[in-house]
């Protein structure tokens, strides 16, 4: 009988080499000046683009990779003197301060777009996306996904409604298609699309069950240490075989973790991230935690940018273009509604299932996408299910945004509630 | 003009006044008690096809925030920070009840604020049918009218379910004429801000222009035909002033005080300010099918906003075409505090304005600011570097 060799450092050691093989692959196509198509990470189409073998940019990441740099301060004020407002997107702004810095962004140099692929899971894409179009006259695909609409639509959309999006995603596809043979000069070949497509179904298998290994006690991973990994990888590495074989590798060095009986801290409390991190303190924003024992066991943030794989996502590889359109469609839905917008009942289900002490909603100013509503979630999650929350403000990659004290004596206070919680349940 | 031409001018205008100023909605609760049992539909900013609830016997109404006639307390507690005015005051007007008449509620997703509020509204206002309308962003596509005219039939779905009874096609046609006409008229009323912008001043026009979204139709018509055959007659030096074209005021709504320092300095020849309600450009064709001609419409013969993207319509080209074609001296390109399309389009306003060596005048605004000094010492600034320029 063999003893299996542990994986144990196997996620940062592969993620780390991933990332770099991007921006050397980045670098490469700037050099060459090879067509790059700039995506985002909600609907980035990354399978139907690997089929044209068109390199992609992903600007949310190289903005918060500026952040996680501790140079994102001098992108924004570039940006910001400029003209651009300081209450707009800091993604944006440090986008922009990139590009006004000849694109030379601390890792590398960012190639100009020849394709923008907008979808209006975030409004803010679309802007954005003109002013690429304004700085380079790229042309913009904006990608509509018609998504949740309101009282009574539930992530379980049907009917003729359903099948008319449907219908129209199917068709912009076809669309987005043409529009790439002709930036290309390549045939579209719809086994090449079947096979990056038959790649994502493993990935987001195997990411649907590294975030249902968290379940565990003590929880194995850091949803916002090394939850932002996996949503990197699983959007830049969409459709490849090397990014299928990373999420079957985390999922082996973290199922090794559980049975080394590795947690990543000393577990106290089991907390949940509603909104993003604050990629300016990303180590601080754990920290400010983990020093009480919090440790952060799932995030929507997860959800809604990790590709929409949510459970039993599985395109049919029998009829990929409309398969690829329903996927899309009904991953819209459901990152609109379940993890975002109309978040109480995911949260409070997530709550029960990972065995969640409370809530962090962290709203930024940054992303009104993703915090407009997140004290009304709050509010509603303590008064109908009793489910302690707490709303903090910071930034995403604005470090003017990040006030220490504050932050710090609002978490103290809150997980010196959740421990007379504890106390007044266990008499 | 007579002095009962202009007295009559006066009080249509006074009327229109106090429904923008009266956050309780006087028009809409005037109609209810003339229609018992009557349904209203409200809907945010910016575009939303009115005709298809006025077809159904509904009475739509634009839900365009509260300025500072309201105070935000509940709202405050259940937004974030960093959301524009218009947002929270809407919703403010909903929590406190003032908004109690609607039956249904509809927000096109705009932006990412007006989106997130929808579910906001949902939560908060379990009686209240909260819907959200997609309109295409992909507006170019040569699937998106088809896509929108099925849209417009489930929003369709929607009302009927409301009132209890199907809309016909010629019901829909119409409530078609009668918008065409309504938009005929706000046309005639933007003429006379180009041509003869003595005539009318820009709070003057703009409270005549809001007031259509806050009272039937049918009356709107009446008042705007009775003011457009009275104001040639009226009494009215020309100024010498610059003529400006006002751009940001296609969703949150700067403040009358705020207009009314513009127009101490300059004549607004032509603006977005409500661009929902003048969105449709051309009289939309009252035979075929109604609502697929209602999504043509918005797609191919419709303005600009910095919440649609089509690339048949580059907005700061579009700015320079409005400045153009209203014989504008000068821009004043303005943006509601906190709203990301506003903000992240004035940037390429700016350079395409600064490119074609057109003066503009920044400007930054919140609907419920009250205190307009510097402005207007900004707005005489400019006007008068102009005027000098120009002598």
């Amino acid at each position: 009988m063999t003893t299996k060799t542990p994986t144990i450092g196997s996620i940062r050691n592969e993620s780390r080499r991933l990332l770099e093989q991007w921006w050397r692959e980045m670098a490469a196509a700037d050099h060459a000046g090879r067509p790059t198509a700039y995506v985002f990470v909600m609907g980035s189409l990354g399978e139907l683009l690997r089929a044209f073998d068109l390199p992609v940019n992903c600007p949310e990441i190289t903005s918060l990779q500026t952040a996680v740099r501790g140079a994102s301060l001098q992108y924004l004020q570039a940006a910001e003197d400029s003209g651009y407002s300081p209450d707009i997107c800091g993604y944006v702004k440090a986008d922009v301060g990139l590009h006004l810095k000849d694109r030379q962004h601390p890792n590398g140099r960012i190639p100009k777009p020849a394709l923008v692929i907008a979808t209006n899971m975030c409004n803010t894409y679309v802007t954005w996306a003109e002013i690429w179009e304004q700085m380079y006259g790229c042309p913009v695909f904006v990608l509509d996904l018609p998504a949740w609409r309101g009282t009574r639509a539930g992530a379980g959309a049907d009917g003729e409604a359903l099948r008319n999006d449907r219908r129209y995603v199917e068709a912009q596809l076809r669309d987005l298609i043409a529009l790439c043979e002709d930036l290309t000069g390549t045939a579209f070949d719809i086994d090449r699309l079947r096979e990056a497509m038959a790649q994502v179904n493993r990935m987001a298998a195997s990411y649907h069950a590294v975030l249902a290994l968290n379940q565990h006690r003590p929880a194995p991973f850091s949803a916002i240490r090394e939850g932002i990994t996996f949503q990197g990888i699983s959007n830049l590495y969409r459709g490849s075989p090397e990014g299928t074989r990373f999420f079957e590798l985390a999922r082996e060095e973290i199922q090794d973790r559980i049975r080394l009986g590795m947690g990543t801290l000393e577990e106290k409390y089991r907390l949940l991230l509603a909104g993003t991190t604050c990629y300016a303190a990303l180590k601080r924003f754990a920290e400010m935690f983990e020093q009480w024992g919090g440790v952060f066991v799932h995030s929507t943030y997860m959800v809604f940018a990790g590709g929409g794989f949510a459970p039993g996502f599985a395109y049919d590889l029998a009829r990929p273009i409309e398969s690829l359109a329903e996927t899309l469609l009904l991953s819209a839905w459901r990152g609109w509604s379940m993890p975002m917008f109309y978040a109480q009942d995911w949260l409070a289900e997530t709550v029960r299932e990972w065995s969640v002490d409370g809530i962090c909603f962290h709203g930024v100013k940054s992303c009104r996408t993703t915090s407009t509503g997140l004290p009304d979630v709050r509010e509603w999650l303590r008064t109908r299910c009793d489910i302690p929350g707490l709303f903090i403000q910071s930034d995403l990659v604005d470090p003017r945004l990040w006030s220490d004290a504050q932050l710090k004596n609002r978490i103290d206070a809150f997980i010196e509630s959740l421990a007379g919680r504890r106390a007044t349940a266990g008499r | 003009m007579s002095g009962s031409g202009e007295r009559e001018v006066a009080a249509i205008l006074e009327e229109c006044r106090v429904l923008v100023e009266d956050p309780t909605y006087p028009a809409v609760r005037r109609w209810r008690e003339a229609h018992p049992g009557g349904k209203v539909l409200g809907h945010f900013q910016v575009y939303f096809p009115e005709e298809i609830p006025h077809a159904a016997g509904m009475l739509p109404v634009k839900i365009m925030g509260a300025g500072s006639t309201v105070q935000i307390r509940k709202a405050d507690a259940r937004i974030a920070a960093f959301v524009c005015s218009i947002i929270r005051s809407s919703l403010e007007l909903a929590l406190t009840g003032r908004l109690d008449f609607l039956s249904v509620f509809v927000t096109p997703p705009i932006c990412d604020a007006a989106r997130n509020a929808c579910a906001v509204w949902v939560r908060n206002l379990p009686s209240l049918n909260s819907q959200v309308l997609y309109l295409p962003q992909n507006a170019a596509s040569p699937h998106a009218a088809a896509y929108l005219r099925d849209e417009y039939r489930r929003i369709a779905g929607v009302v009927e379910e409301a009132v209890g009874r199907p809309i016909t096609d010629d019901g829909l046609r119409r409530s078609i004429a009668l918008y065409n006409e309504n938009r005929r008229l706000l046309r005639d009323l933007y003429r006379v801000k180009r041509e003869t912008p003595w005539l009318l001043s820009a709070v003057e026009a703009y409270t005549l222009v809001r007031a259509g979204g806050l009272m039937p139709r049918e009356e709107h018509n009446v008042l705007l035909r009775r003011v457009l055959g009275l104001l040639p007659e009226r009494e009215a030096k020309r100024q010498d002033k610059i003529r400006v074209v006002f751009e940001g005021g296609y969703c949150e709504q700067p403040p009358l005080d705020m207009l009314a320092v513009i127009q101490d300095a300059c004549y607004i020849v032509d603006d977005d300010l409500l661009i929902g309600l003048r969105w449709l450009t051309g009289d939309v064709p009252t035979d075929g099918e109604p609502l697929a001609s209602l999504a043509r419409a918005y797609l191919d013969g419709s303005s600009y906003s910095p919440v649609q993207h089509d690339p048949r319509k580059p907005k700061p080209e579009m700015l320079l075409r409005r400045i153009r074609e209203s014989h504008a001296d000068a821009a004043i390109v303005a943006a509601p505090k906190m709203c990301e399309p506003g903000l992240e389009d004035q940037v390429n306003h700016i350079r395409a304005l600064e490119a074609a060596g057109i003066p503009h005048l920044v400007l930054e605004f919140e609907e419920k600011m009250t205190v307009f000094e510097q402005m207007r010492m900004e707005v005489e600034t400019f006007a008068e570097s102009l005027l000098f320029d120009f002598a």
